[in-house]
């Protein structure tokens, strides 16, 4: 994998040597994230958020797999059983807390991430599997944290689901079948409750496997970088250990920190008071609105308000779920062979203003739907489809990329020269 | 060939979009949303500014033991505690046959089964009962009530928007009032109704609940506190968020050690990164 110059493992202790043999493991760790992946040497703390996610999956399944000895999947009881863990199990409150805002904390780095990945390129080939496979770990998270919230059975967790699965009812003719089987019944009831708790303990691993595809994937061309130019030559790479987990285990620092934070000081502000009230199926709260991490999609779906050929539900539902799925398409809508938006000043202006707008997306997914925020999300909607599906293919033929270093190790010795624009030192 | 679809679908999505927004703004203008009552006379919470609040809040005993008090002698004739045990209150303070003596005297007893015949009765409350609902179901309740459910309040305070300080203010000295004259003149048609009680702090300005707190002393308090309307209101304010949240001491305990300890990590973590890379420009 990845380049001539990386290190081969060679075990010097007896027992390493016989373990080599027989099952190579430490082989394939060494080589995945230990001293024989070469990486970059410019790398910026934005690349920590790979591993801080593979990190949030990890504590979500441990403390998951523990809360799960104590809750019950009943509909009579599931309420119940999650207040018994915040009163009664040992360190229960702790392991709920951490579990909630994990979730929490597990999309915010993913999201990160993500950005990353769309700032500096790295959907661009010959990455295009590593982003696909991305996707496909984003929709495998967006599924598993909805059905991780209707757990607790309270209120929004009732109403979530019977919002989530109404959108399967916009399906012209079939919808409302498809509904009903999805549920297991006319509305979300202890056979929604069961299957979701199924595939809620399910979905996680499958995760796992996809994100060693992931890896797998990334570990063939190797990472990109923030100047977006090849690797050239050894000297343009460090060994990933000890260089990237001494920098990772900073970034962890932070994170758990930022994590911590949340669990001890402010566990309840992510979620909503509602969802402290037991689910009634007779009494429909006065604002149904999902985790902050859905807002953004929430606002999109919303949006679409205008009959036109099709009615607006389905409009909306085709909108959101295709505002996640045209990222699928990204390696090639995007046509631009520069990957970095520091030397893309036109890409880099529009995607600033994509930033800005999902920010806004998201304010308007959890406000009032009064006439002032329902204008701002269509307008916000219109620029997100706007940005992906119609500047992105259009924005690389007029663009004039700026002038690229000759190397990772150039534009490291610029940056530390100060010959380079102050640009460039972002790099 | 993406790219051309991808176009045509973005222009179609945005096309929608436009159509929507003409129908919003047009919407708008024609047929402007009314103003409603709520949003013009709702009032948000007032700090009840209880040691239990902030990051580093802990809980006033002898506080928690008045509101509990407040809780026995006032909502306890119409709201449950279905997740609280006798045993917990030995949490705020009371000794063990403290708490034996408040479940056995417990006015509402738990139901029970008779070992002998297998008839369905009620037996006195020991300390591993959770607190007896004052109402044998949904339906009773809302017979005595009015038609409304009082509500369990072991959760309240986390299922309110603010919810100590909600507590606090829909029960306080100021919350229940006559209608304002400004808001009839305004609104002539939302007169509160009849069994309804106007107060501001209420969601929808009208609540079920007749006042449950109408004269100071009406709670005598073994400690000495003079029981006024509104202490009284701060104190089952501060008991209730006991109950919503037990373990917050603990929490807020754990939770600087974890800072100090994590802290300390980041320190470590931080040296061995500019150690590792002292040699390596990037």
């Amino acid at each position: 994998m990845s380049f001539p110059w990386a290190k081969h493992y060679e075990p010097k202790q007896p027992l390493m040597r016989w373990l080599d043999e027989k099952l190579p493991l430490p082989r394939l760790v060494y080589n995945a994230v230990g001293a024989g992946y070469p990486v970059p040497r410019n790398l910026n703390y934005f690349w920590n958020f790979g591993v801080l996610a593979g990190l949030a999956l990890t504590l979500q399944i441990v403390t998951g797999v523990t809360l799960a000895m104590h809750y019950a999947a009943n509909g009579a009881v599931a309420f119940g059983s999650v207040e018994s863990i915040m009163r009664d199990v040992n360190a229960g409150w702790f392991l709920r807390y951490a579990h909630a805002n994990g979730a929490s904390m597990f999309l915010l780095v993913v999201y990160i991430h993500i950005a990353r990945g769309l700032y500096y390129g790295s959907y661009k080939a010959p990455r295009e599997m590593v982003w696909l496979l991305g996707v496909v770990i984003f929709l495998l998270m967006m599924a598993t944290a909805f059905m991780g919230y209707v757990l607790p059975w309270g209120q929004m967790s009732f109403w979530g689901a019977q919002v989530i699965t109404g959108f399967f009812s916009a399906i012209p003719l079939v919808g409302e079948s498809i509904r009903i089987w999805l549920l297991g019944g006319y509305a979300p009831d202890n056979a929604a409750l069961n299957r979701f708790f199924s595939l809620h303990y399910l979905l996680p691993f499958v995760t796992a496997g996809v994100i060693i595809m992931h890896i797998w994937a990334l570990h063939i061309p190797g990472s990109n970088n923030p100047t977006g130019v090849d690797v050239k030559s050894e000297a343009d790479t460090v060994p990933f250990h000890p260089y990237y987990t001494a920098k990772d285990g900073v970034g962890v620092g932070v994170f758990m920190l930022v994590f911590a934070a949340f669990i001890f000081f402010a566990p309840n502000m992510l979620g909503h008071p509602d969802n402290y009230i037991e689910a009634n199926p007779l009494s429909t709260p006065a604002h149904i609105v999902p985790e902050w991490y859905f807002l953004p999609f929430y606002a999109i779906l919303k949006s679409f308000t205008a009959d036109f050929i099709l009615p607006a539900k389905l409009w909306g539902v085709l909108a959101m779920f295709g505002s996640i799925l045209l990222l699928f398409f990204l390696p090639w809508l995007d046509t631009s062979p520069v990957r970095s938006a520091n030397f893309r000043p036109r890409y880099r202006a529009f995607l600033v203003a994509l930033l800005v707008d999902v920010l806004i997306l998201g304010y308007v997914g959890g406000a009032e739907a009064n006439a002032r925020n329902v204008v701002m999300g269509q307008l916000a909607s219109a620029y997100y489809f706007l940005h992906f599906l119609v500047i992105l293919p259009l924005v690389s033929r007029s663009e004039r990329p700026r002038p690229l270093p000759m190397s990772i190790t150039q534009a490291v010795l610029d940056k530390h020269a100060g010959t380079s624009p102050a640009k460039t030192a972002m790099a | 060939m993406v790219r051309l679809l991808a176009i045509l679908i973005g222009a179609a999505f945005t096309f929608v979009l436009g159509l929507a927004l003409f129908g919003t703004v047009s919407t708008a203008i024609t047929d402007p949303a009314p103003e409603t009552a709520e949003h013009g006379f709702h009032l948000h919470p007032k700090d009840a500014a209880l040691s239990s609040q902030g990051y580093t809040g802990t809980f006033d005993r002898r506080q928690l033991q008045r509101g509990f008090q407040v809780y026995k002698e006032v909502c306890a004739a119409c709201h449950s505690l279905k997740y609280v045990s006798f045993r917990d209150l030995e949490r705020i303070g009371y000794s063990e046959p403290e708490v034996k003596k408040i479940a056995s005297d417990w006015v509402i007893e738990q139901p029970s089964v008779n070992g002998e015949t297998g008839e369905a009765g009620t037996r006195k409350n020991i300390p591993s009962d959770r607190f007896p609902s004052p109402f044998a179901n949904e339906i009773a309740a809302r017979a005595a009530n009015n038609n409304a459910v009082p509500p369990d309040l072991s959760l309240m305070t986390k299922a309110r928007h603010d919810g100590t300080n909600y507590i606090y203010s829909l029960i306080g000295p100021d919350a229940y009032r006559p209608q304002p004259a400004a808001l009839l003149r305004e609104f002539p048609d939302v007169k509160t109704p009849n069994g309804l009680h106007y107060n501001p702090y209420f969601a929808n300005l009208n609540i079920a609940m007749p006042p449950p707190l109408t004269a100071d002393n009406q709670v005598t308090y073994t400690d000495g506190t003079r029981a006024t309307r509104d202490q009284m209101a701060k104190d089952v304010a501060a008991f209730l968020t006991w109950t919503a949240e037990p373990n917050l001491e603990a929490r807020h305990a754990a939770g600087l050690a974890a800072l100090v300890f994590i802290a300390i990590f980041c320190f470590l973590a931080w040296g061995a990164y500019q150690n590792v890379w002292r040699d390596v420009k990037h």
